[in-house]
């Protein structure tokens, strides 16, 4: 069953705890870039203040007993549930078209796992130090170092993932009352319960399982492998470059290039000429490697102390990796320094990479796939935008009441009998008025409620009957009820209904 | 050296043979499941103290959680967790949100709550949930009625009025609908010549001299159909007996007869065995002052009242 180079783990085999090293990078400060981000937005969002007449003055709020959602200017009703659906089924077609054109770019910079286990190292990083420190701590027996530098680690891990509940429990509730109510204990179970789970899967996901959440847990990263192609672009290890004839090979000391390195670097900025001699002696030395067969590779194995998926990207393309592309700031970083070409590991296509004669990677979009999936994006987006600036300031639904169909009258006329039922989606009171088309205006009867005034986000119900003559009765089949908001004639709508009498029954 | 890893945990095996080379593997269990059941150990721990769980002597552990609740006796009871005491706190609950609905329909007048929209929507469903417990059985479940057997709610024909006082009365103190047997007093010429009459008060296909006949017998002491049916046939509302002039079809089953002698058929049948099924129950003990008032004005509604 063995299918790739990687490693075959065991089933019991014990999770061997990953320490990264910091890199510094483009993809580095690419990541850093959108975990600010999205930061800011996730944890300042609920206190952005919006006012409203009959809401709280809370911007983004999740009104679950109100049955609303109250975003910025829009509010949302469960019978707007459709937009879920459009935006559920773009954030899919998203992740399919993105993953076709770039691979696991989801997984490697917008995944809150990613981003929380991001953050969670930047603590232990700030606290126990660098890799090599937080190696030997983890080494050394328990002492007093190893004990406060782990517990305020932790102690600190779980204060994160305790706001990140609260943050969360925010969005449904008005969030300054919600941290009073919280502490003093007011506030409602369904609070405690959230904040204490997630406060709890917070932790452990990115305190303790991390990588593994991805490897064992996460099924997105699982399918997302099936959307790949040959033209995906992916974090990928230049093998051919890398390993050559003879494989890797470590720069031996005393060869002039590290020296050099540490050189230019204790005397930034370097002088053009310097730059030069550093950059001939890294020709030189590349082209007496590449004499004797040696690869680009010189097997520092920062690609792998950089990895929070703590895999070998030398080893290929791998379920584990989450490509994140802090292995390509990491070999960019050594290779500089050489004076080696950069882009032994880079961003590239298998199709590119296996072709005799590869070319600079770039995106290739010009696939069936890719490009219906990009019109499926466009198409559901613009819809979803279209949808919700032209909704209706209100919702109707019109029964026609079945038990019974039709009611003889004393006289010989015919009754049926509707139910209006209408929701008010407007920010403030509004009036309905009801009338009837395609049949005589006395034949509608709405008892004592002609017209109906509602409150925001409420519905109301009206009875309506409609009798008419049996000679019409026959030749009625359908007619229109007629909804107007007072004073908005141009919103008006009408709802074709049936007309039910015993003739058509015997037909 | 995962390969040693993966071949030293294969070979791991219990230390006893059988039959000299029979082995029992010793694999360990994942970790994750060894947690899991720790921390369903927990939860059964948890859970024993909370909820009703060990028998113990001759009850059981109720556990620390309880729920008080108001049975229909009116007696507060608490108990041990369970479902039925769960229901009628859930029962209580409603009532009590229910109950400022129930007290503004006591305070307020039929023409008031007919007014009101939000009462309308109070009616329209806590009436509903009333009339399809107590009313549908025999009314059916849009108030529809069945010919021959109950009356339908939804025209517009009251056999006792049709207006809140009068409904709040049928509902209260219940109705008998009777009618007398004439199959033994009048010949069965007399009766055809009856249906033909009534069955011309209403436009249905007659025998008009067979007609013309029974007008006379309706208006004469041997048949005394005016006693009850008034001598325009139109009914006294004030005994319930019907309006023969109408549409409205409650005991023959007019509508459902194809043909004109087959709806003579049909009210020959009701005159020569007469009536003593139309009854309706009392409702005044049985449903509170309240709920009767929501059902006057649901049943009122219905209809379109009068």
């Amino acid at each position: 069953m063995q299918t790739g180079l990687e490693e075959q783990l065991g089933l019991y085999q014990k999770r061997i705890p990953i320490f990264t090293r910091s890199v510094k990078g483009k993809f580095r400060r690419f990541k850093t870039t959108v975990l600010v981000l999205a930061y800011a937005i996730f944890f300042l969002l609920p206190w952005l203040p919006w006012s409203r007449p009959d809401a709280p003055a809370q911007a983004v709020l999740f009104d679950l007993p109100g049955r609303r959602f109250l975003i910025f200017g829009l509010t949302v009703y469960p019978q707007d549930v459709v937009w879920l659906a459009l935006l559920l089924f773009i954030a899919a077609i998203l992740l399919f078209f993105v993953t076709g054109l770039v691979g696991r770019a989801f997984c490697g910079y917008f995944c809150f796992q990613t981003l929380w286990t991001d953050f969670f190292i930047w603590i232990e990083h700030k606290i126990q130090g660098e890799r090599p420190a937080r190696v030997r701590l983890y080494r050394q027996p328990w002492n007093r170092e190893k004990l406060l530098k782990v517990g305020s680690t932790h102690v600190l891990w779980v204060l994160a993932s305790f706001w990140t509940g609260m943050t969360f429990v925010a969005y449904f509730t008005y969030a300054p009352q919600l941290v009073v109510d919280f502490v003093t204990g007011q506030a409602a179970s369904a609070a405690y319960i959230t904040v204490s789970a997630l406060t709890i899967s917070t932790y452990a996901a990115a305190g303790l399982m991390r990588e593994q959440i991805c490897t064992y847990v996460c099924p997105y990263g699982r399918f997302q492998s099936v959307m790949y192609e040959p033209e995906t672009l992916a974090v990928h290890y230049d093998a051919k470059r890398g390993e050559a004839a003879h494989g890797r090979a470590t720069v031996r000391a005393g060869r002039g290039i590290v020296v050099e390195r540490r050189r230019a670097e204790s005397a930034e900025p370097v002088a053009v000429d310097r730059r030069q001699t550093r950059l001939s002696a890294g020709e030189r030395a590349l082209a007496e490697r590449h004499e004797k067969g040696l690869g680009d590779c010189v097997d520092c194995g920062l690609c792998v102390q950089v990895c929070p998926a703590g895999i070998d990207i030398r080893d290929g393309l791998q379920y584990k990796c989450i490509s994140c592309g802090l292995c390509i700031d990491a070999c960019n970083t050594i290779m500089d320094s050489f004076g080696f070409p950069r882009g032994l590991i880079r961003y590239d296509s298998e199709k590119n990479l296996a072709s005799p004669n590869p070319t600079a990677p770039k995106l290739q979009w010009k696939r069936l796939k890719t490009i219906g999936y990009g019109v499926a994006l466009i198409l559901m987006s613009a819809y979803l935008v279209y949808s919700i600036s032209t909704r209706g300031s209100y919702d109707r639904v019109v029964n026609q009441i079945r038990q019974p169909l039709y009611v003889v009258l004393s006289n010989g006329d015919i009754r049926n009998r509707y139910q209006v039922h209408i929701t008010n989606k407007a920010a403030q009171d509004q009036t309905y008025v009801i009338s009837a088309s395609g049949i005589p205006a006395a034949a509608l009867d709405l008892g004592n409620f002609r017209e109906i005034t509602i409150k925001p986000g409420h519905s109301g119900l009206v009875q309506a009957s409609v009798r008419l003559a049996p000679e019409l009765a026959e030749h009625t089949h359908r007619f229109e009820l007629v909804i107007t908001p007072r004073g908005k004639p141009g919103e008006a709508r009408s709802e074709t209904v049936r007309f039910d009498s015993p003739k058509e029954q015997h037909e | 050296m995962s390969e040693q890893k993966l071949q030293s945990q294969t070979v791991q095996t219990t230390g006893h043979a059988w039959d000299g080379d029979l082995q029992e593997y010793n694999n360990p269990l994942p970790v994750w499941w060894v947690y899991t059941f720790y921390v369903t150990v927990v939860f059964a721990i948890v859970y024993w103290t909370i909820y009703p769980s060990w028998p113990f002597g001759k009850g059981w552990i109720g556990g620390l959680s309880n729920i008080t609740y108001v049975n229909s006796a009116g007696e507060t009871k608490t108990h041990s967790w369970n479902t039925r005491a769960l229901l009628m706190e859930n029962l209580n609950k409603a009532a009590a949100e229910q109950k400022p609905y129930f007290d503004k329909i006591e305070a307020m007048s039929y023409a008031q709550i007919a007014k009101d929209p939000d009462m309308n929507g109070f009616i329209l469903s806590a009436g509903k949930a009333l009339f399809s417990d107590n009313c549908a059985p025999c009314h059916q479940a849009g108030g529809q009625g069945k010919i021959g057997f109950f009356p339908n709610l939804t025209d517009d024909d009251w056999l006792y009025g049709g207006t809140y006082d009068k409904i709040h009365e049928t509902i209260t103190g219940g109705r008998h609908g009777y009618m007398p047997t004439f199959g033994e007093v009048l010949s069965a010429e007399q009766i055809d010549q009856l249906a033909n009459y009534v069955a011309s008060l209403s436009g249905i296909g007659h025998d008009a001299a067979k007609a013309a006949a029974g007008n006379t017998l309706f208006h004469s002491e041997t048949a005394a159909c005016y006693y009850c049916h008034g001598a325009d046939a139109k009914g006294r509302k004030e005994i319930g007996s019907a309006n023969l002039t109408d549409n409205i079809w409650l005991w023959a089953n007019v509508p459902g007869a194809a043909t004109a002698e087959g709806k003579v058929a049909a009210i020959r049948g009701v005159i020569t065995s007469g009536l003593n099924k139309g009854v309706m129950p009392t409702w005044g003990g049985r449903l509170s002052p309240e709920q009767i008032k929501v059902l006057t004005v649901y049943v009122h509604e219905l209809g379109g009242g009068q």
